[in-house]
């Protein structure tokens, strides 16, 4: 990779780990008690499908999504290195297209609510 | 070329894949490493739950349903643990990141951590409560 590429790949790499640092753990018990049949209100559907309505909140979620699996992804290119995986070009485009994918569909939900 | 150009080359040992299980350290790192898998993970069920929520009631609810599924829990308990290592040693790699020089000295790292613990508990309590967890 281009040395001048690197802080475009990075930025986000560090903003997504600090967010998901700070927000990761509780959406997951969040849906944990969903799971164990204690779903908190706001997962409700017309609670989440008002609260999904507004623009501020769909802004939040793209801005969650994208940059906790731009995150995951980045750090998953590094381990597949680390382990041995020397195809790196290949890893890291493959990995990267699918957080953008996911984030454009993220946007497209999020466009019907 | 560079090869007849030097008599004795430097060719770079490719690592066994396993020497991750060499020293605790590098366990730990690989530990630290592989909740990407999990935080990966777990997101991409968010935006097929964002995806359900979109395509109605009925969809969304059979969402929640196969929530409770017994893989589902076990994931998520997994999840959860791996996401919380993600964020202690985040944190506790503040200090390094973001290191605060006042005068001469610089701020202790135990209170740039911890100042980041202060804020993940504010921000987790607070969010259970405003999604009415309890």
């Amino acid at each position: 990779m281009a040395k001048s590429n690197k802080p475009l790949v990075w930025g986000p790499f560090a903003a997504g780990g600090t967010i998901t640092a700070f927000v990761t753990p509780v959406l997951i018990l969040l849906t944990l008690l969903a799971a164990l049949g204690h779903a908190p209100d706001l997962l409700a559907f017309d609670r989440l499908h008002a609260f999904a309505s507004h623009w501020l909140a769909k802004l939040a979620i793209v801005g969650v999504v994208f940059l906790s699996l731009w995150s995951a992804a980045h750090r998953l290119r590094i381990t597949c290195y680390d382990l041995g995986v020397r195809a790196d070009t290949l890893v890291a485009t493959v990995l990267y297209i699918v957080a953008i994918v996911a984030t454009i569909a993220t946007v497209i939900f999020l466009w019907g609510i | 070329m560079a090869e007849k150009m030097s008599r004795k080359p430097y060719h770079r040992e490719v690592p066994k894949a396993g020497w991750v299980f060499d020293h605790p350290r590098y366990m730990r790192y690989m530990a630290r490493e592989f909740t990407c898998l999990f935080i990966g993970g777990y997101t991409l069920l968010l935006v097929i739950g964002i995806g359900r929520l979109a395509a109605g009631r009925a969809d969304y609810e059979a969402f929640l349903e196969a929530l409770a599924s017994p893989p589902s829990i076990v994931f998520h308990v997994l999840a959860l643990g791996f996401a919380i290592y993600h964020s202690v040693t985040w944190f506790n790699l503040t200090p390094k990141a973001l290191p605060v020089q006042i005068g001469e000295d610089f701020m202790p790292d135990k209170v740039i951590a911890g100042a980041h613990y202060a804020v993940w508990a504010l921000l987790s309590v607070g969010i259970l409560f405003l999604s009415g967890a309890f």
